[in-house]
C-alpha cells in the first residue's frame, strides 16, 4: 500500500520536575498517495510533534506509524521536510543546496542536472543558481528549500509552517507555488500552519487539532485546493463556502483557546 | 605629568582643528543620521584621528628624546651642555676669605671630555675646572689645588655670593650646586625635560639599531633568526594544538562519552594560563625547542578544542534534520553539514589561539631561550640596551598584529558565510 498510516500514536514528554506533558494522545490518520493535508490548531496542540514523528526525528511513546507499508524508525529520504526557516546550507550555493539529496545518494551530475535545473526554473531561481543562499530574500530562500526537497523526489513532503516567516505578498505567491507543485508532482503533502486561511487554501483535507492532550478535534474535506489550482487564490477566498468554513474554524479555535485560559485560571 | 598634559592638549587641539578644517561629505547614509550619540553603528573610527594619534606618539617620543627627526623648535628643553662658570668664596684658618672660579664643562652623554684648562689665578684659593656628562652630577673638590687645604680649615661659605652650608644648595643659571655633609660641592647641571637615551632612546636610534641588528645580528643570531624562531615555535605549537584539539572538540560535540570524559580536563585546563605551565614544562622538557613547542601546543589545544566543540553545538538542529531527511549518512552530515558549519567558530578559536601562542612564546623566551624575540629583549634589558628592548617590543607588536590580520583575511576568504546562517 502506498501512503502513510498513523495508528493511535501517543507522545508523552517527561519533564525534569517530575510532571509530564501529553503532547499527543491516540492520533490516528491515513493518508493516501497524492493527498494534500493541512494541520491547524492552537499552539501546544502537538502539530509540530506529530510532524517530527512522521519525519522520524522523534519516536512516539506508543502507536505505530508506517510509510508505504514499512515502519518508520528514523528520518528517511522518502519523507522530505521543509522547515520554517529554510534550514539551508549557507556554505553552498543555490544549486548545490538543491542538488544536495541526489549528490548525497551518490548520483552523478548528469543524472540529476536536468531535474535540478528544471526545479530551479519552476521556483523561478534559474538566474540565482550560482548565488550564495544568504544573499537571497526570505521568500527566495524558502523556494530553494522547496526545490531542494523536491529534487530528492520524496513520496511525502512535510512542511512545518514553511510560509510563517514571510510577508503577506510573498506568502500569497508561495501558496500558489505550493499548490502548483503539488498538482504537478502528485506528491503527498502534510502542511502545518498557524493561518486558518492558508490551511483552507492548501488543504484537500484539513485537520483541526485540540490541545492538552494533543488530539484530532475535527477533520474536513475541502474543495478549495483543487479550485486554487485552476483559479486565482483571491477568487477562491471570495467563495461563500470559504468564508463560512473559515469563520467556523476560527470560532472552534477561539473556543479551545478560551477553554485553556479558563482552565489555567481555575487551577491558579 | 607634563607629557600627559601635552598629550591631552594635542588630543583636544587636533579635535577642534580637524572639526574646523575638515567638513566630511554628507554622501553616505550614516552621515545623514541625526542621532549618533547612543547609536553604536553610527560611530565609525575617524581615520584622521588615528593618523594624528600615531603621529603624536612619535612626536612626543621625538620631542622628549631630542630626536633629529623632530624639528628643533618642538624639542623639549634638553640638558645643559657646554662650559659654565661659578665663583666660590672660601675661608681658612688665619687668612681672609678668598674667591676663585670653577669652570665646568658639561659634555654630551656618550662622549668623553677632559676638564678645560684654566688659569690658576691669584690669591690662596685657586681656580678649578671639571668635566661632567650631561644628566650626571659631579663632586668637585675645590680645595684640592688651593694653598690651604681642609686640614687648615678650608671651608666654602658662598657660591656666586650666596651663602651655602653643608646640606644646603644654591641655584645657578646652569644648574644646581649642593653641598655634601662634609662640605664638598656637588655640581648638578640642569637635566632639562628630555629623557636620557639609556631610559628612552630617540626613534632614529631605535631604527639605526634595528638596521644594525638586521645586518649584524645580536647574540649570534640575526634579527630575522630571532623573529623567525619565535614564529616557527608559534606555528608549530599551534599546528599540533589544532591537529589534536579540533578532533577532540568534534568528539566532545558528538559523543556523550567523550564529552563526559574530557569535560573535566578541558574545563580545568582552560583557565590555567599557559605561562603558569612554563616551570613544569622546563622541568619536564628543558628549555630547548621541545619544551617551547609543548608549551604552545598546550596553549592552543584547549582553545581549539573548545572552539570546535562550540562549532558543533552551534549547528542548528533543523539543518541536521534537513540533511537526514535528504538521505545523508552520518559521515556525509559530518562532512557537509557539521564541519562547514563549525568553520567560523574554529577560525575564531584559531585567531585567539594564535594570539595566545604569540604572547606565550615571548614570555617563554623571556624565561629561557637561546634565540627568539623574547630572549633578545630580555638579554638587551640586562645590558640596559633600551633601544633593542623598544625595537623588540615594536616588532613583537607588529608581528602579533600581522598574524591577526592574516587570520582575519583567511577567515573572510575561506568562510564567507560567517554569521549569515
Amino acid at each position: 500500500m502506498s501512503g502513510l498510516s498513523i495508528d493511535r500514536i501517543s507522545m508523552r514528554f517527561d519533564l525534569p520536575n517530575g510532571s509530564s506533558v501529553q503532547a499527543l494522545k491516540d492520533v490516528s490518520l491515513d493518508l493516501a498517495a497524492g493527498e494534500l493535508l493541512s494541520v491547524l490548531g492552537p499552539s501546544g496542540c502537538g502539530k509540530t510533534t506529530l510532524l517530527n514523528i512522521v519525519a522520524g526525528f522523534l519516536a512516539p511513546t506508543s502507536g505505530k506509524i508506517q510509510m508505504n507499508g514499512h515502519a518508520v524508525t528514523g528520518p528517511g529520504a522518502e519523507r522530505g521536510m521543509v522547515f520554517q526557516q529554510g534550514a539551508l546550507f549557507e556554505w553552498m550555493d543555490v544549486r548545490d543546496n538543491v542538488s544536495f539529496g541526489p549528490r548525497m545518494a551518490g548520483k552523478r551530475e548528469r543524472h540529476w542536472a536536468e531535474h535540478v535545473d528544471h526545479l530551479l526554473d519552476v521556483v523561478g531561481l534559474r538566474d540565482f543558481k550560482a548565488k550564495a543562499v544568504y544573499e537571497l530574500s526570505g521568500g527566495m530562500q524558502q523556494r530553494v528549500a522547496l526545490a531542494r526537497c523536491l529534487a530528492n523526489d520524496p513520496d511525502v513532503i512535510l512542511m512545518d509552517e514553511p510560509l510563517g516567516a514571510l510577508d503577506a505578498l510573498t506568502r500569497e505567491k508561495m501558496q500558489s507555488l505550493v499548490l502548483k507543485l503539488w498538482k504537478e508532482t502528485g506528491k503527498t503533502v502534510i502542511l502545518i500552519t498557524h493561518s486558518v486561511e492558508e490551511a483552507l487554501l492548501l488543504g484537500e483535507r484539513l485537520l483541526v487539532m485540540a490541545p492538552r492532550p494533543g488530539r484530532i478535534h475535527r477533520e474536513y474535506r475541502l474543495p478549495f485546493a483543487d479550485l486554487g489550482v485552476a483559479e486565482d487564490l483571491r477568487a477562491v477566498k471570495k467563495h461563500p463556502d470559504f468564508a463560512r468554513t473559515r469563520e467556523e474554524i476560527l470560532g472552534m479555535i477561539w473556543d479551545m483557546e478560551e477553554e485553556i485560559m479558563g482552565r489555567t485560571e481555575t487551577t491558579q | 605629568m607634563i607629557v600627559l598634559l601635552i598629550y591631552v592638549a594635542i588630543f583636544a587641539g587636533a579635535y577642534f582643528l580637524v572639526k574646523l578644517l575638515v567638513h566630511r561629505g554628507t554622501r553616505d547614509f550614516t552621515a545623514r543620521k541625526t542621532v549618533t550619540f547612543g547609536d553604536e553603528s553610527a560611530v565609525r573610527p575617524n581615520r584622521i584621528a588615528s593618523v594624528v594619534s600615531v603621529l603624536s606618539i612619535f612626536l612626543l617620543w621625538g620631542a622628549f628624546t631630542g630626536s633629529a627627526w623632530v624639528p628643533g623648535v618642538l624639542h623639549a628643553p634638553g640638558p645643559f651642555t657646554g662650559d659654565a662658570q661659578f665663583t666660590y668664596t672660601a675661608t681658612a684658618d688665619g687668612v681672609d676669605p678668598d674667591d676663585a672660579t670653577v669652570t665646568i664643562r658639561v659634555f654630551a652623554a656618550g662622549t668623553q671630555s677632559d676638564p678645560p684648562p684654566v688659569d690658576p689665578g691669584t690669591g690662596w684659593a685657586r681656580n678649578d675646572s671639571d668635566a661632567i656628562a650631561a644628566w650626571r652630577s659631579g663632586l668637585v673638590r675645590v680645595d684640592r689645588n688651593d694653598d690651604l687645604g681642609r686640614d687648615a680649615g678650608h671651608r666654602v661659605i658662598a657660591i656666586n655670593g650666596q651663602l651655602i652650608a653643608p646640606g644646603k644648595e644654591v641655584l645657578t643659571d646652569f644648574g644646581r650646586i649642593g653641598m655634601s655633609p662634609k662640605g664638598t660641592l656637588n655640581v648638578e647641571p640642569a637635566k632639562g625635560w628630555q629623557m636620557e637615551p639609556i631610559w628612552l632612546p630617540p626613534p632614529e636610534a631605535v631604527v639605526a639599531r634595528m638596521i644594525d641588528i638586521a645586518r649584524n645580528g645580536y647574540r649570534d643570531s640575526t634579527l630575522w633568526e630571532h623573529l623567525g624562531w619565535s614564529l616557527f615555535r608559534v606555528v608549530a605549537g599551534f599546528f599540533f594544538g589544532a591537529l589534536a584539539g579540533i578532533p577532540l572538540g568534534y568528539a566532545m560535540g558528538l559523543s556523550d562519552w567523550f564529552r563526559g570524559w574530557f569535560d573535566p580536563i578541558v574545563e580545568f585546563m582552560r583557565p590555567v594560563p599557559p605561562l603558569a605551565l612554563i616551570p613544569l614544562v622546563i622541568i619536564w622538557a628543558g628549555i630547548g625547542e621541545t619544551g617551547k613547542i609543548i608549551l604552545l601546543f598546550l596553549a592552543a589545544l584547549w582553545i581549539m578544542a573548545i572552539a570546535a566543540r562550540s562549532g558543533v553545538s552551534g549547528v542548528s538542529i533543523s539543518k541536521v534534520h534537513a540533511a537526514y531527511s535528504l538521505g545523508a549518512s552520518k559521515a556525509q552530515i559530518m562532512r557537509h553539514v557539521i564541519i562547514p558549519n563549525s568553520l567560523p567558530d574554529i577560525f575564531t578559536g584559531a585567531r585567539v589561539a594564535m594570539g595566545v601562542c604569540w604572547g606565550t612564546v615571548v614570555a617563554a623566551e623571556l624565561v629561557a631561550a637561546e634565540k627568539g624575540a623574547g630572549m633578545m629583549i630580555m638579554v638587551a634589558s640586562k645590558f640596559q640596551l633600551t633601544d633593542i628592548v623598544i625595537m623588540g617590543i615594536i616588532l613583537i607588536g607588529v608581528i602579533g598584529f600581522g598574524i591577526d590580520m592574516l587570520m582575519r583575511a583567511a577567515e573572510r576568504a575561506l568562510v564567507p558565510w560567517r554569521g549569515k546562517g
